[in-house]
């Protein structure tokens, strides 16, 4: 038997929960939140360092405190939810086939779907480093569910790979749990995570951060007893004769996430090959009506903060999705693309479809000073923000509103950054 | 003497540089709200910084903690130490204290996650 239901969130992380609340608060009240692991909250619940909230609450909670915040709210507004419960399939019509314990296999039909699964560490197997395949290779968020979660250390000497901002915060939790954190080797030559990490995780315990470095070769036969690294070029080619062996027992990866996305290919969803993450307009509705997305499945976020309230955006558009019918309000419509320009690594969306006002989030390609950051259509500003820094690892945000929309005639604009490359 | 600093009181990071002159701060720039400018002040005269860790539970499951307020920075593995001999019985609540006045820091350390 097919269920028929409103609103499915899959996914019942900070994306899902604000999702959720979000349509609840939008006038929806069947809304079903399929959630694979044991409780809700998704990532935020091995991150138990602070800096969460700050945006949102005005506050600085560590990640199980801020996921309390929506599961709280998901409690009290009654909002239905299935724990240990994993989507096996997903199609265009809208059709879930998820299974867990209780329930079995069975099948729902949702008048829309909110794609919330977050996003994956990329594995060792995607760098091609050659040498040994001992054990003691962790990605950071394996060795931070280990340690947060299970208590267990996956080891005492560390070489880190990768300056993301989970690897930075895991040189820190693994000196606290007194392992010896030997370096923090980064390919490109600034940081890949945020300056404030570098300071509190790395420069406080005089944690070498070597920028322009990679491993460039495993050691050990059962157990990892050591990495050879090397500076690298402006290629990201290693430099011959700079090579450095470090002996350690433990590499974490912190060398990137991608998008979950292998529910939306199956459904046939057009996917950014950017950001990994479907392309959608400023609803976030992705290439197939009725179905969006947020979160770290749409982009991969660096402030739980932005993930609430792109969520809340999502959320707001699936219930007016449910209310109209899955008709769009005919006046409103527009059929904007945005390209980007130099300095510009991407946009999300980038889609406008209606004269409604847009958050229109984006990352840059490279450090830049003095920064201005213009949509444009033509050579006609349509907006444009100031920044004295940007840097790839934090994302930012220019607001459109429905005038600016109105105004543009034409279907594409073009985001430009001029400012003084770093 | 200019003393540059990264703030780390919120995922912004403004980066701050404070002028010191015979061990007094004579003027402090970059900073963009109140709690920059008292992280720049602390950072110059006494770094603090929030714990933030686990705590085993009497049946081997694993609690994450916080110091309720930041402790002084020196103090960070002593306190630690004293974090990691400590065992807690559930259920407990998120915000209940664990460790008052940790190391005679003044810091609570409290629950930051709700189990049973």
């Amino acid at each position: 038997m097919v269920k028929s239901t409103d609103l499915v969130i899959i996914g019942g992380g900070p994306a899902g929960m604000s999702a959720a609340i979000s349509a609840y608060n939008n006038g929806i009240r069947d809304i079903l939140i399929l959630e694979r692991a044991e409780t809700l909250g998704g990532i935020l619940q091995q991150c138990i360092h602070n800096g969460f909230g700050i945006h949102k609450f005005n506050e600085e909670l560590t990640g199980p405190e801020y996921s309390w915040r929506y599961e709280k709210q998901i409690l009290e507004l009654k909002i239905p939810y299935k724990l240990n419960t994993m989507v096996t399939e997903f199609t265009r019509d809208k059709i879930i086939t998820a299974v867990n314990e209780q329930d079995g296999i069975f099948k729902i039909k949702a008048k829309a779907v909110i794609l919330a699964t977050g996003c994956r560490e990329r594995p060792r197997g995607a760098l091609n480093i050659p040498g040994t395949r001992p054990s003691g290779i962790f990605t950071a968020g394996t060795a931070q569910k280990y340690i947060n979660i299970k208590g267990y250390m996956p080891g005492k000497s560390v070489v880190i790979l990768g300056s993301g901002d989970i690897g930075l915060i895991m040189a820190r939790r693994m000196t606290l749990e007194g392992a010896e954190v030997k370096a923090v080797c980064e390919i490109m030559p600034y940081p890949g995570g945020r300056a404030r990490n570098v300071e509190q995780c790395l420069n406080d315990f005089n944690i070498p951060l070597k920028l322009s470095h990679t491993v460039v070769e495993i050691h050990g036969k059962h157990r990892l007893t050591g990495v050879t690294i090397a500076k690298v070029d402006e290629n990201k080619k290693p430099v011959p004769g700079t090579e450095e062996y470090i002996s350690c027992d433990t590499l974490l990866l912190s060398v990137g996430l991608i998008p979950e996305n292998e529910l939306a290919k199956s459904a046939g969803i057009e996917l950014d090959s950017v950001t990994g993450g479907a392309v959608v307009d400023q609803n976030r509705q992705t290439s197939v009506k009725g179905i969006f997305a947020c979160g770290n499945a749409l982009h991969v976020h660096d402030l739980v903060d932005y993930v609430s309230e792109e969520a809340e955006i999502a959320g707001k558009s699936a219930a007016d999705y449910i209310k109209n019918n899955g008709m769009s309000p005919g006046s409103f419509a527009r059929n904007i693309i945005i390209k980007t320009g130099g300095g510009i690594r991407y946009t999300v969306p980038r889609k406008i479809t209606s004269i409604t006002d847009a958050k229109i989030y984006f990352r840059t390609s490279g450090i830049y000073r003095n920064a201005k950051i213009s949509i444009k259509e033509g050579e006609r500003v349509v907006a444009s923000i100031k920044k004295k820094r940007v840097v790839p690892a934090e994302m930012e945000m220019i607001k459109l509103t429905g005038d600016n929309i109105r105004e543009i005639k034409g279907g594409i604009v073009t985001f430009e950054l001029e400012g003084l490359h770093d | 003497m200019i003393k540059n600093l990264t703030c780390i009181i919120c995922p912004i990071g403004c980066n701050i540089e404070v002028e010191i002159k015979k061990g007094e701060i004579v003027s402090i720039k970059g900073y963009s709200c109140k709690r920059g400018e008292e992280y720049a002040k602390s950072e110059c005269k006494n770094p603090l910084r929030t714990i933030t860790t686990t705590v085993f539970t009497i049946d081997g499951k694993v609690l994450p903690v916080k110091t309720d307020k930041p402790v002084p920075k020196e103090k960070l593995f002593d306190c630690m130490k004293a974090i990691k001999s400590t065992k807690v019985s559930l259920p407990i609540e998120i915000g209940k204290v664990i460790i008052e006045n940790i190391e005679g820091t003044g810091s609570n350390v409290i629950s930051t996650n709700n189990m049973r």
